[in-house]
């Protein structure tokens, strides 16, 4: 469904920094796929779903979705088909704005923002249902500016307004590190939960190996730009996080870290 | 003396109308827009060219608010296709609206006393007769502020409305929502720009002349406004954003006219102006801080989610005016 075709990305160019995150790097995943994507910082995780959703450009190679070539689409234009939701819980929605405010602009994504009433009064009694299942009592709460809510609370929105309306994929870069580990296990069955419900196509960058292991049908380890690990299906699921955590220490150790 | 208090509500009013406009830009969309100092005599001249050409006055309120939403356009165009910064993009279009003022009006000075304004003509004369001469003008600018206070508010409740709060609150939002932030953002200016003509259009009116230099300055003075409003009034859960703009233009001329009272000259008015902007920013500064002291006792820890997207001009008075009511 998504593939990247032959990507090449250097960062400097022409300079004494140069440095190249992808040579020819080649990625594929099928519809429905459930991907958590592991590796030391700097790589290319995060460059890579940056890539994915056009934030940032690549040096040559291509981007195929259902074989359309989206190399050179606007960032806010893949957007309608990609949902993303960043390690700051504040990014994924805005903090100056009511809950109520919030689930509206999320619900209006891909309709034209005209001067129709900013709030579907007829769709309140929905958003009460989408909140209430979040099970953090949000629901009663529609007034309340989402500054003022906690980092989780605000991460389990951002994750209810991306997946709120039809998207293909869902990009999820490293949406747990910020928050208590009670909090991180809360939103990853959340996130779970909404990955199955909607047969949503995932891509989930993170740091922790333990989710790694325990969510998603596929797993892939990276390492300067490459994937040192692809596994899925049984040989994925027989994958413990002590496997993960020995392949890690090899690489560190070839890096002579 | 109640001629003089009338004075400052009329004054306050026809800046209430400009810092509509800071408000848009500075508040709402965390874009310190420079570009009113020349959109504001923008609509000065385009009215005064009018109405000494004879128009009717009431043609020259939306001519002139659209003046000056073209010029906000080209600013927001500037700032997002050539990516020039904020501050830079309004400089330029004040700048060179200077000269297209003076084109406009043809010469520095163009009086229309003589001619019919929104405030002088057969129909307002005939309903304030006699005593009620005296309040005609703020009557007339208390209703149309009224009605672009309402408007301005409804605007912001539409969906294009609560993009445009999403586009100064949050960017990324904008983006995941499919839409272009850099549009958002030249519709946000066109209209801010648009309420600064409007201004100065009605200012022309109310003085009887357009003078080319009367834009100097307006920014900061417009800033000082939303911001007096919001410090002043921003905890009175009640009372929406745009009404404490409105007492906050209203304060300001108090203070000013309170200056020249005290035997201050009217040339020492912009320094009076700085000084004042510098206490208020001062002070909400300082309340700022001992808001987040407090609420970091109370493990409140919002801040430090906050490296990439927070890039207040003047830290903290975006926010505060802000978190204003829209409901």
């Amino acid at each position: 469904m998504l593939s990247l075709r032959n990507i090449n990305k250097y960062y400097n160019p022409g300079t004494v920094n140069e440095m190249c995150l992808f040579r020819d790097y080649c990625l594929d995943i099928g519809e429905g796929e459930f991907v958590s994507i592991v590796g030391s910082n700097g790589s290319g995780k995060t460059s890579m779903l940056n890539i994915i959703c056009g934030s940032i450009g690549v040096d040559s190679g291509s981007l195929l979705i259902d074989g359309r070539d989206i190399t050179n689409m606007p960032e806010h234009k893949r957007a309608r088909f990609i949902g993303r939701v960043y390690q700051n819980p504040s990014l994924g929605t805005c903090p100056d704005m009511t809950i109520l405010e919030n689930m509206s602009l999320a619900d209006a994504k891909g309709k034209s923002f005209d001067l129709r009433p900013g709030t579907d009064r007829s769709r309140i009694a929905y958003y009460r249902e989408l909140l209430s299942s979040l099970g953090l009592g949000l629901e009663n709460k529609l007034d309340v500016k989402v500054g003022a809510l906690s980092g989780g609370q605000r991460q389990a929105m951002a994750l209810l307004m991306s997946t709120m309306t039809d998207i293909d994929f869902l990009i999820l870069d490293e949406h747990t590190a910020a928050l208590d580990p009670k909090t991180a296990d809360l939103i990853m069955e959340l996130t779970d939960r909404l990955v199955h419900e909607k047969k949503l196509t995932t891509l989930m960058v993170t740091h922790n190996l333990r989710y790694a292991a325990d969510y998603g049908d596929r797993l892939i380890m990276m390492h300067e730009g490459r994937n040192v690990l692809d596994i899925s299906g049984e040989e994925k699921k027989n994958t413990g996080v002590e496997d993960l955590l020995g392949r890690f220490n090899a690489i560190s150790i070839e890096c002579g870290n | 003396m109640s001629s003089i208090i009338i004075g400052i509500i009329e004054e306050g009013l026809v800046y209430a109308i400009l810092s509509f406009g800071i408000y848009i830009t500075y508040s709402i969309l965390d874009f310190p827009d420079l570009s009113v100092d020349g959109t504001y005599p923008l609509g000065a001249a385009v009215t005064a060219a009018m109405i000494a050409a004879d128009m009717d006055p009431l043609i020259t309120l939306p001519l002139a608010f659209l003046a000056g939403a073209l010029a906000g356009i080209v600013t927001g165009l500037i700032h997002v296709k050539l990516r020039v910064r904020d501050l830079l993009s309004g400089i330029i279009v004040s700048t060179g609206l200077y000269s297209i003022n003076l084109r406009i009006a043809g010469k520095s000075n163009l009086p229309i006393f003589s001619k019919d304004s929104i405030f002088s003509n057969s129909l307002v004369n005939s309903i304030f007769t006699g005593g009620l001469s005296i309040i005609a003008k703020m009557s007339i600018l208390l209703v149309m502020v009224l009605i672009l206070k309402l408007l301005l508010d409804a605007y912001l409740r539409t969906r294009s409305g609560y993009l445009l709060r999403a586009a100064g609150s949050n960017p990324r939002l904008v983006t995941a929502l499919s839409k272009n932030v850099g549009f958002v953002k030249i519709v946000g200016l066109g209209l801010a720009n648009g309420f600064a003509a409007f201004a100065g259009c009605v200012m022309a009116q109310k003085q009887g002349y357009f003078e080319l230099s009367m834009g100097t300055g307006m920014m900061v003075i417009g800033l000082a406004n939303v911001i007096i409003g919001t410090q002043l009034f921003g905890r009175l859960s009640f009372m929406k954003a745009t009404t404490s703009v409105i007492l906050g233009a209203i304060i300001y001329r108090a203070c000013v006219a309170a200056a020249i009272n005290a035997g201050m000259e009217a040339g020492d008015m912009k320094l009076i102006t700085a000084l004042l902007f510098l206490i208020i920013l001062a002070i909400g500064n300082i309340r700022k801080e001992r808001v987040r002291s407090l609420s970091a006792v109370g493990g409140h820890r919002d801040d430090i989610y906050k490296p990439g997207d927070a890039k207040k001009t003047f830290e903290g008075e975006g926010q505060d005016a802000q978190s204003q009511e829209h409901k």
